[in-house]
């Protein structure tokens, strides 16, 4: 084992040559990041009654859930031993983040998302069981759960639980996210991880990248459907984003500064990873292209008069970047804590292979998934049909 | 009540999930989980049911008693017999087929004494080109009393 | 198998792939082997320690630790006094080979320090493993259960002294067990058997007559990483500032 071959600098503990987290790591927060985010959202509506990004609550819902169907995947992927990840529940050890997943992804998938989109389309599960043929007509029914009464009160209790249930879910979604940004903040050994600070960032970053694919998937929605855009919604939606960012911006170079200021023993090393290695991916991508470049759209977008045309391209573009941005950010976390050694004195290469079990392609697939899981339930559950919605709901 | 039909179903439906997670959890759970600590017992078996591979020094005792004595009077006192022998476990379960072969003494005293200036200063080393040329050492050190003999 | 099992098993197929597992024996202490009379920890002498690589490849050899991967190894320091410079360290091949001799830079001073686990007391790694597949036994080890363990590597990431690897063969993780097969049968490691100048040494906490007390107590003793609180067991004489 030749370390130069490895791509190693300098000195590394021979077992830490190799990569132990690879790309489907990075998506994995990136990943349940959305569906945090893009809940948040739509709990914003339901809550605290924004009016004004109402077209967007179904599709955001419906968003989080694809999504979230695919959050486990790439860990699954990854393990050594996928057969074995039932002993996560069987014997979940109390003092692991991470054994916590399974319960955190249940609650938050069932509890939470399957029940409150459930309790939203009921009134439209119900018709589309009437309305439809076939075997169609099977899979509605049996989503009715064999219960077809939507009379006045029962939407009215239905409205009642969701909202408990979204009550609920704005909380489970922090933890959901939080508790992502923990499994990494807590690890001691790694002082590029280990910060009070890192479920914090993860969660506004999360909420960021959530927004913007929301944002994203509603234009492209419109446009695909050959409707008009909704600008009074589209611009909270980016009044939103631009608000977020700015404070995951804030707590990331507090993290910065803290950092530079404090110089621990690990400073001189990351400092040295960071202009080197992650210097395209940290300061290019995600800082200058991935933050700064989006944080000035969307504020010239809120101060300057700018033509409605022109500020959907704005957006169009702030919202890819972001999403660019906060996946670098994710990459530069996972990928980056590991290019450097424990013992501060080396740093090895990352090479991201093709098409292995942990390679590009499976990356790929994975994030092509959820929007063909999203394209299946918005022909299963029709989003658009806000209005209905709205009625039912009585207010 | 009619009319919360349709969210008791879907209670129904969570707490029997929530029973048959409970069921098969119970079912799988490994024996004696949770004995010693969050581990499988078994576990300490498995790893100490491993054969060795190296006797030890107590094992070489048992029957080259006269060896070793010759040994611990000597510098080499504290070195292991395995050290410069190799792994003779398997020798000791059955000395009469299985033979140790003796290291070629030009190769193996250099593996510890071969001048390096990260080794202790007070540690005996030589340039063995230079102090021997490739003879064998064993020509003017014995391995167990390794005083110069000429 | 009875019915209820059987109906379980059709259910789900991680149900199935426990079963070989839940009917394993109860363990049984072995004939003399008494975990809660020892607690284990190893004392090194940096003094001592010439870079033979012999305990590097005696570990290989005792726990058929796969190429390119290591147990234990020996790192080369060279240093400078003053001022403070980057450390020189290298370790080719985890030491299995010996070191080569390099002309030691002037000014500088060189040493040899040989790694491995450090059985800590407040294991991060344990912490951080979420099905309890690496855990620490009653006498004082971390140790792995490769039949349990799912090859997530978060203990990989959460041991700050890089002792852990993926066995590629397994896929599971895998570590130094101090040898447990041997030391509970009341022989030393195979690191320490094969040391020639008796620069490692196995140590057993519980035992009073045991010589690392009194290690302990006349020298100057210094684990690695010792802000880390791991509760490291591998006791360092002679540790300069440099080494992490």
């Amino acid at each position: 084992m030749d370390p130069i071959l490895h791509g190693v600098q300098g000195f590394m503990y021979p077992d830490e040559v190799e990569l132990q987290w690879s790309i489907l790591i990075v998506l994995y927060p990136f990943i349940t990041g959305l569906v945090a985010g893009a809940f948040i959202l739509a709990s914003l509506e339901r809550v605290f009654n924004v009016a004004a990004v109402k077209p967007t609550y179904r599709l955001a819902l419906l968003t989080a859930l694809a999504f979230m169907l695919v959050a486990p995947l790439p860990l699954q992927m990854h393990l050594g031993h996928p057969e074995r990840s039932f002993e996560m529940f069987t014997t979940p050890h109390r003092s692991s983040a991470m054994a916590m997943f399974g319960f955190v992804y249940l609650w938050y998938l069932m509890a939470v998302l399957v029940m409150e989109i459930w309790l939203d389309y009921r009134k439209d599960i119900v018709l589309l069981s009437r309305s439809s043929t076939g075997i169609m007509r099977w899979v509605y029914k049996a989503m009715t759960l064999g219960s077809d009464n939507i009379s006045e009160r029962s939407l009215k209790l239905d409205d009642k639980t969701g909202w408990i249930i979204t009550v609920i879910g704005i909380p489970s979604a922090f933890l959901l996210h939080g508790y992502v940004g923990f499994i990494f903040g807590s690890v001691k050994a790694n002082p590029w991880w280990s910060t009070p600070l890192m479920p914090i960032v993860f969660l506004f970053s999360a909420m960021v990248s959530g927004i913007a694919l929301v944002m994203l998937m509603y234009m492209a929605g419109m446009k695909a459907r050959k409707q008009p855009i909704d600008m009074r919604c589209l611009d909270t939606i980016a009044q939103y984003l631009f608000y977020t960012f700015v404070i995951d911006f804030s707590l990331e170079m507090l993290d910065l500064i803290h950092r530079i200021y404090e110089a621990d023993e690990s400073f001189k090393s990351l400092d040295f990873m960071v202009h080197s290695r992650l210097w395209t991916s940290q300061v290019i991508i995600q800082i200058v292209l991935g933050t700064l470049l989006p944080l000035a759209l969307l504020g010239a977008a809120q101060v300057l008069r700018i033509t409605a045309a022109r500020r959907r391209v704005m957006y169009s573009v702030a919202g890819v970047m972001t999403l660019i941005g906060i996946f670098a950010m994710r990459w530069n976390v996972v990928i980056g804590g590991q290019l450097f050694s424990k013992s501060f004195l080396g740093y090895t290469t990352y090479k991201l292979e093709f098409a292995t079990r942990e390679g590009l392609l499976p990356a790929i697939v994975l994030m092509i998934l959820p929007f063909f899981i999203l394209w299946v339930l918005v022909r299963l559950l029709p989003p658009w049909t806000a209005a209905g919605a709205e009625t039912a709901r009585g207010h | 009540m009619k009319d919360a039909a349709h969210l008791l179903r879907l209670a129904g439906l969570f707490a029997f999930g929530i029973v048959l997670f409970l069921l098969v959890r119970q079912q799988v759970m490994p024996a004696g989980f949770g004995k010693y600590g969050h581990f499988r017992p078994a576990a300490l078996d498995a790893v100490r049911a491993r054969p060795m591979t190296y006797a030890g020094r107590s094992t070489c005792e048992a029957c080259h008693d006269d060896q070793l004595k010759v040994l611990q009077a000597g510098k080499h006192a504290t070195v292991g017999c395995e050290s410069c022998h190799g792994p003779q476990a398997k020798h000791a379960e059955d000395s009469s087929t299985i033979k140790p072969v003796l290291p070629k003494s030009s190769q193996l005293c250099p593996v510890c004494h071969e001048t390096n200036s990260a080794k202790p200063k007070a540690f005996p080393q030589v340039v063995s080109a230079e102090h021997s040329g490739g003879e064998e050492c064993k020509t003017c050190h014995l391995p167990h009393r390794p005083k110069p003999t000429k | 198998m009875d019915m209820t099992r059987r109906f379980f098993l059709v259910l789900t197929p991680a149900a199935a792939a426990f079963m070989d597992r839940t009917g394993g024996a109860e363990t049984q202490p072995q004939s003399k082997y008494l975990m809660a009379d020892h607690y284990w920890a190893m004392t090194i002498d940096i003094d001592e320690c010439i870079g033979c690589g012999n305990c590097v490849r005696a570990c290989a050899t005792e726990n058929d630790v796969p190429h390119g991967f290591f147990r234990t190894w020996v790192e080369r320091y060279s240093v400078a006094g003053w001022p403070e410079e980057h450390p020189d360290v290298d370790s080719p091949n985890g030491a299995f080979d010996g070191f080569k001799d390099k002309p030691a830079k002037p000014g500088t001073k060189s040493f040899f320090v040989p790694k491995l686990c450090n059985h800590c007391e407040h294991s991060p790694c344990v912490q951080v493993c979420p099905v309890g597949a690496t855990f620490e036994s009653p006498d004082g080890l971390v140790l792995v259960d490769k039949d349990y363990c799912l090859g997530c590597r978060y203990c990989v990431q959460a041991c700050p002294y890089g002792c852990r690897y993926i066995d590629p063969e397994k896929q599971t993780v895998d570590k130094c067990t101090l040898c447990y097969h041997r030391i509970s049968q009341g022989e030393t490691t195979a690191c320490a058997e094969n040391c020639p100048t008796g620069a490692r040494t196995l140590a057993d906490l519980k035992n009073p007559k045991d010589p690392v007390h009194e290690f302990l107590r006349n020298n100057s003793v210094q684990v690695l990483k010792p802000h880390m609180a791991t509760g490291a067991k591998v006791y360092y004489k002679s540790l300069d500032r440099s080494v992490r």
